[in-house]
């Protein structure tokens, strides 16, 4: 990804407002349509594509990312980027381990050593942040630099702190942890409820808040919205942070999936994220996007890897092509757009 | 500006070869030469590399408290060209006479080798091989053909030559072909072994567990699953145990990773009774073989191939290794 573009560039000319109507509902429905097509083709490959356990499984798994790619879709919307969010959640998954595994004799409840993490994860992420954020705003950095730098950093201390192996969580304690990601709620499993939830939250703040608002009007035109009295430092420092938190939910519900976190952990989560954001319809450039959008496109993305790892139809070197045809035929479906 | 680079690195080279000549020449007076040694290595992205930093920082508290002459200098790299350019600092700034290098690619990797070995260092590779077998004295390796043999022939007896196995791959590399290759010539002697399908899982856990998932969707009868690497193989046993499916008899993972020893130790794990070894240990073979050859003015055999070797109950204890990261 060129670092230009996660620029702001407010002397862009706007234009969005000319198109009629059924441009911009193409383009919404873009990435809809290449799921459909995707799913028709995937059943048609392999009748136990279309079983529940199998959209379970494909859900369950598009949660992290998901999670993930609705704080991402805030920060490009306010134009900025995250490239740190996959170390971040290795870090975050990694320290939460180590906590857990220290408080759960420490305080003599594993439970509550459990709760514990669980409650760091998510204070971890919005401390990350919050940091991110200040140095970008205040410190007056560019995103992609602050973020670069701490993509580096996070991964080289959780490596540190695993001693280049795996950090694990002790056996009684991760199956008292497990059922965060493995039970079900009404047939449906925990980290799809939570996904689901975050993303209606997300939603709600985007579309239906003053902030929300804000935050299209920066990525939009940053000079604009400051002259209209918009606190754009507070409102950028905010979408880092809710990125973070983001990222505390996901390794929440990662953690018990392995119950280890190793240096190969998150690995270019960011770019699954960012292109889920993309693919979903928001404008890498920043001003518009979509929560729906970035949900639809994390499941197309893994619904992608889940029709390749149940055919073999075609060859395994030639994996991440289709992968990277499919990204780029649903951006040209909505390409309506410019 | 390149070429008159190019040249002076030339001379550089030049000179340090005549230099060294001279001192070979002169080698026998002394009874233990001064060998320093540079060892260059990839950063601890994964556990097994984690495995082989931390035997390479093993072998240099070991050997340079037995060895006076001694000293070593350890460099990880994160990419090929960092190591290409850490490899031209040890030449030419730590001023080392022997290497002991792992390479990151084999082709990359070839020609800035060839470098440090034109100045008079003598270069002993470790694990993949240079694509030009010039530029290195001698060459230390795991023995990969073995790592797919062996759980091939375990898998074939096991299932009394009939049943359904999977297997997963690492990463696309010469030597995931190797193994595989391996893997696939032993199951062409018994046809009722049917390997249904082999994707790639990065030798990442939560890829493995991805793939697992889709396997277990696709196959309803599967009676044997190749991992090809103990970090894949947690993967494996946790999407299992997610789909809740008992048809599945072996998981045999790979390299002897230390959970999955303590598992074969303990016996805790039916499916896991056995193992195949590639341990990161052969950087510390290799280390040693190289510091102990050199100090004593000796060359090393051109290839030292580290068997691999099937871990079961009786011999795991002699592959467990609590302190090591892998």
């Amino acid at each position: 990804m060129p670092p230009e573009q996660s620029k702001n560039t407010p002397e862009a000319p706007h234009r969005a407002e000319a198109k009629p109507r059924w441009a911009e509902r193409l383009r919404a429905l873009g990435p809809v349509l290449g799921l459909v097509l995707l799913c028709i083709v995937g059943t048609a490959l392999n009748g136990d594509f279309a079983t529940v356990d199998n959209a379970m499984n494909v859900l369950t798994r598009t949660a992290f990312i998901g999670i993930i790619a609705v704080g991402m879709c805030f920060v490009i919307i306010s134009g900025g980027i995250d490239l740190s969010v996959g170390s971040m959640a290795a870090l975050i998954a990694g320290s939460v381990i180590m906590f857990i595994n220290w408080a759960a004799p420490a305080t003599g409840s594993p439970l509550l050593a459990v709760i514990m993490g669980a409650v760091l994860a998510v204070a971890l992420g919005a401390v990350f942040g919050l940091a991110h954020g200040l140095l970008i705003t205040k410190g007056r950095i560019e995103p992609f630099i602050v973020t670069l730098g701490t993509l580096g950093i996070f991964r080289a201390y959780l490596t540190y702190f695993a001693d280049g192996g795996a950090l694990t969580l002790d056996n009684d304690l991760s199956d008292l942890y497990a059922p965060v990601y493995y039970a079900s709620l009404a047939g449906i499993p925990i980290p799809v409820w939570v996904f689901v939830i975050v993303a209606i939250i997300g939603g709600v703040i985007l579309n239906r808040t003053a902030y929300g608002r804000y935050v299209q009007a920066i990525g939009s035109n940053e000079q604009v919205a400051r002259y209209a009295a918009v606190d754009v430092d507070g409102v950028k420092i905010l979408t880092y942070v809710l990125l973070g938190v983001c990222v505390g939910i996901a390794t929440l519900l990662y953690v018990p999936r392995l119950g280890s976190a190793s240096p190969t952990t998150g690995i270019l989560w960011e770019l699954e994220a960012i292109a889920a954001v993309i693919v979903g319809g928001t404008a890498l450039k920043g001003g518009a996007g979509s929560i729906t959008g970035t949900v639809i496109g994390a499941i197309l993305l893994s619904v992608i890897s889940n029709i390749l790892n149940l055919t073999s139809v075609i060859s395994v070197y030639l994996n991440a092509a289709v992968q990277g045809f499919v990204i780029i035929i649903v951006a040209v479906l909505q390409r309506g757009r410019r | 500006m390149t070429s008159i680079h190019r040249h002076i690195t030339r001379r550089i080279a030049l000179t340090a070869v005549a230099a060294a000549t001279i001192g070979l020449v002169s080698a026998p007076a002394f009874s233990e030469e001064k060998v320093n040694l540079g060892v260059s290595i990839p950063a601890a992205t994964h556990s097994f590399m984690g495995g082989i930093n931390y035997w390479a920082n093993q072998a240099k508290k070991d050997l340079e408290k037995a060895h006076k002459g001694l000293k070593i200098t350890i460099k990880t790299a994160a990419n090929a060209p960092e190591q290409a350019n850490q490899l031209q600092d040890l030449s030419t700034v730590t001023k080392i006479n022997a290497l002991v290098v792992f390479p990151f690619e084999s082709a990359a990797l070839t020609k800035p080798v060839e470098q440090v070995k034109a100045k008079g260092v003598y270069v002993t590779v470790v694990d993949r091989g240079l694509t030009d077998p010039s530029a290195q004295d001698a060459y230390v390796a795991g023995d990969n053909t073995a790592f797919g043999r062996i759980p091939a022939e375990y898998i074939v007896k096991k299932l009394g030559g009939k049943g359904n196995v999977v297997a997963l791959r690492g990463i696309a590399t010469t030597l995931d072909n190797e193994r595989m290759d391996a893997f696939n010539a032993v199951l062409k002697g018994s046809p009722d072994v049917k390997l249904l399908d082999a994707k790639y899982a990065n030798w990442n856990r939560d890829d493995a567990f991805k793939v697992t998932q889709d396997y277990l969707t696709r196959f309803k009868e599967i009676d044997a699953i190749w991992a090809a690497d103990d970090d894949m193989a947690v993967g494996v046993e946790k999407a299992i145990a997610q789909a809740k499916r008992t048809d599945i008899k072996i998981i045999f993972g790979g390299a002897g990773a230390k959970g999955a020893v303590k598992t074969i130790m303990d016996g805790s794990d039916p499916r896991i009774q056995a193992d195949v070894s590639y341990s990161p240990k052969f950087i510390y073979d290799a280390i040693k073989l190289t510091a102990e050859a050199r100090l004593k003015g000796e060359k090393l055999p051109a290839t030292t191939i580290i068997p691999s070797v099937l871990i079961t109950k009786d011999n795991a204890k002699d592959f467990y290794h609590p302190n090591s990261p892998f």
